[in-house]
């Protein structure tokens, strides 16, 4: 099982690689699927094994960044979609499908919290998890 | 030759002896049976589509207050409402946004709070007349408080839509949906097999006064819609029903992001099978609606159409684009076109619904004209300076310094050796770099990502591309990339002073 996380990254550790040293460190394998960096901050959202979450957490928390477990990825709100399956093509991991009935089917377990659907759907059905 | 009367067939419906089949089950049956066959078989088909209706709105009829009013400015809920009829009339349009909320609240939302049952705030201005001495007006109603409130929707129902897409590097934000860069997905609407105006293309049975399912209530077609342009199979249709009947399963208030509100709407048209000709219309399928998809990255009224898609490719989730397979998404909601296609069996088949014939046809191979322009449209030729100073990127930032004192042009586009555009630098720029003590190179502190036009763009189309990026100045290149002018905030400025 792999648990996703947000490390938030504070501008004066921002030019350090926590990252990097926080990994060697544990020999923990952190899989990135987002990175935002501008003057003030960064965030990274990642995939953890949830073993090894823990010592990862520490790892990143004692380097000064803040860690977030992302245990919602994305909500959808079923009395507010109408499923018109527009959130489908926008969502570059696929956790949009419509089935043989044309219903929504939503797996949200693929879900790398980019955002892009939220925008996307005309009926405020979606919103991010903990991300925001 | 088979021939059926309404008649007889609304006396089927009453003696419960009715067939009813739903626009998706008569592509089989059609199939199956043949035209003849089917005509004999079944007597009525119904089609369902539920999508965005931006051309939506409802007239509201609020009563008289004490003292009276003639309300010459109405809000609902912050929304503006057109009052320009009689006194306490009003029409919400789904599409007006809030005053204080923007987009994210409009017209579509008072509808869909009127419905479930929700007050709004209505606040009314009047200059005050003898008659209507009040000036001032603010109280809460529902919908029961209301004489009347019939939706009254200019143009529904759209025969099939265009499919969009976005050439350009950057996503857009449509009214329909988000259009990711460089061919990243297409969106589409309309109901394809279900759609009503494409199960019955030649009008025979949809006109005026025609009885439909609208909203979850019965409503009719008024007439052709606006912009009706059946000569190339984008006919609309103008439609009413009574909103305090309506439901919210059908009705619902949308928001498209960077575009605004807007309403969707469930309609449903049943088709009364009078002859085999009708049955035939009536077995088109997914495969048998064609569109076009269009490139929504160019901001135009003569969009460039990309290829010919048939609903059933879209429907797939895939089209392919230059080779490459391109994710669908539809905006209108299948699964509830199909409901609504069977909700209006129902009440055919259980005898509470009756079928009807026009009073007057849909006008046949009429085309939507553009609009007439008599301002001539500016375009960026038009207004750009065309003597332009420029530095070679290799330049010390004290030449550019010194260019821009003496020509007093505050931006410089910067050149590559082969002069091509490789940056542009500011007033501001510099005055940045010698804060920082920065002495160094153009090419180290321009900018590189620079925001461009063509000459041949049109003079709005570019200054809302300086507003969305916001810079005041843009060099204007050719194919070559080679600076062959400026366009600066300033020219544009004058050039709409100059038209008022
Ligand atoms: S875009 Fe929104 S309303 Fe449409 S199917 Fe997706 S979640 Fe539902
Ligand atoms: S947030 Fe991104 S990854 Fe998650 S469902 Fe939406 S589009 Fe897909």
């Amino acid at each position: 099982m792999n648990l996703k996380i947000k490390i938030s990254i504070s501008s004066d550790i921002l030019t350090k690689p926590i990252m990097a040293e926080a990994i060697l460190e544990t020999g923990v394998m952190l899989n990135i699927s987002q990175a935002h960096f501008d003057r003030s901050h960064g965030e990274v959202v990642a995939d953890v094994e949830s073993g090894k979450f823990d010592v990862m957490c520490k790892a990143l928390t004692n380097k000064g960044a803040v860690v977030t477990k992302l245990d919602v990825p994305i909500r959808w709100d079923e009395n507010e979609c109408v499923e018109c399956s527009a959130c489908v093509s926008v969502c570059p991991t696929k956790v949009f499908s419509l089935a043989e009935d044309f219903s929504l089917d939503v797996d949200d377990t693929k879900c790398i919290q980019c955002g892009t659907c939220v925008d996307m759907c005309p009926h405020n059905a979606l919103s991010l998890g903990n991300n925001k | 030759m088979v021939k059926k009367t309404i008649h007889e067939i609304n006396s089927k419906i009453r003696d419960g002896s009715v067939n009813v089949v739903t626009a998706e089950e008569m592509v089989h049956i059609v199939g199956e049976l043949g035209a003849e066959e089917a005509a004999k078989e079944v007597d009525v088909v119904t089609t369902g589509t539920f999508g965005a209706m931006c051309s939506s709105g409802v007239w509201l009829n609020f009563g008289h207050s004490e003292p009276p009013i003639k309300m010459q400015k109405v809000f609902l809920n912050d929304v503006e409402a057109y009052t320009g009829v009689a006194a306490v009339d009003a029409f919400i349009g789904a599409t007006q946004i809030s005053e204080t909320l923007g987009m994210d609240y409009g017209g579509a939302h008072v509808i869909e709070d009127l419905i479930r049952g929700k007050s709004v705030h209505l606040h009314a201005m009047s200059h005050g007349t003898d008659c209507y001495p009040r000036k001032v007006l603010d109280t809460t109603l529902s919908l029961d408080d209301m004489n009347q409130a019939i939706m009254m929707n200019p143009r529904n129902a759209y025969q099939k839509y265009n499919a969009a897409t976005n050439s350009t590097r950057s996503t857009i934000h449509t009214y329909m949906g988000s259009l990711l860069p460089s061919f990243g997905n297409v969106t589409y609407s309309g109901a394809g097999v279900l759609s009503p105006l494409s199960n019955d293309p030649d009008y025979m049975t949809i006109g005026t006064g025609t009885r439909i399912f609208l909203g979850g209530a019965e409503g009719y077609i008024v007439g052709q819609g606006t912009q009706h342009s059946s000569g190339g199979g984008f006919g609309t249709l103008m439609v009413q029903g009574d909103l305090k009947k309506m439901s919210t399963d059908y009705i619902r208030a949308a928001n498209f992001t960077g575009y605004g509100t807007s309403l969707y709407v469930g309609m449903g048209v049943p088709i009364p099978i009078l002859n085999e000709q009708i049955a035939q219309a009536t077995a088109v399928s997914d495969a048998g609606v064609t569109t076009k998809i269009l490139d929504y990255g160019i901001p135009s009224r003569d969009r460039p159409a990309i290829r010919d898609v048939t609903y059933e490719e879209l429907r797939s989730g895939f089209v392919d684009i230059n080779g490459k397979e391109v994710p669908t998404s539809s905006l209108s909601s299948f699964k509830k076109s199909r409901i609504i296609a069977n909700e209006l069996k129902d009440w055919i088949a259980r005898g509470e619904f009756f079928v009807s014939m026009p009073v007057e046809r849909l006008p046949k191979d009429v085309s939507a004209k553009p609009m007439k322009q008599t301002e001539g449209i500016a375009i960026v030729s038009d207004i750009m300076a065309v003597s332009v100073v420029t530095i070679n990127k290799d330049a010390s930032v004290y030449d550019a310094a010194k260019i821009i004192q003496d020509t007093s042009f505050n931006h410089l586009p910067v050149l590559n050796d082969d002069k091509t555009l490789a940056g542009i630098i500011t007033a501001w720029d510099i005055a940045k770099a010698v804060s920082l003590n920065k002495f160094d190179m153009v090419a180290d502190i321009m900018t590189r990502k620079v925001i461009t036009a063509n000459a041949d763009e049109q003079v709005a189309v570019v200054a809302r591309r300086l507003d969305l990026n916001e810079v005041s100045a843009m060099p204007v290149i050719n194919k070559d990339k080679h600076v062959i002018g400026m366009i600066t905030s300033d020219d544009i400025s004058k050039l709409y002073a100059r038209r008022s």
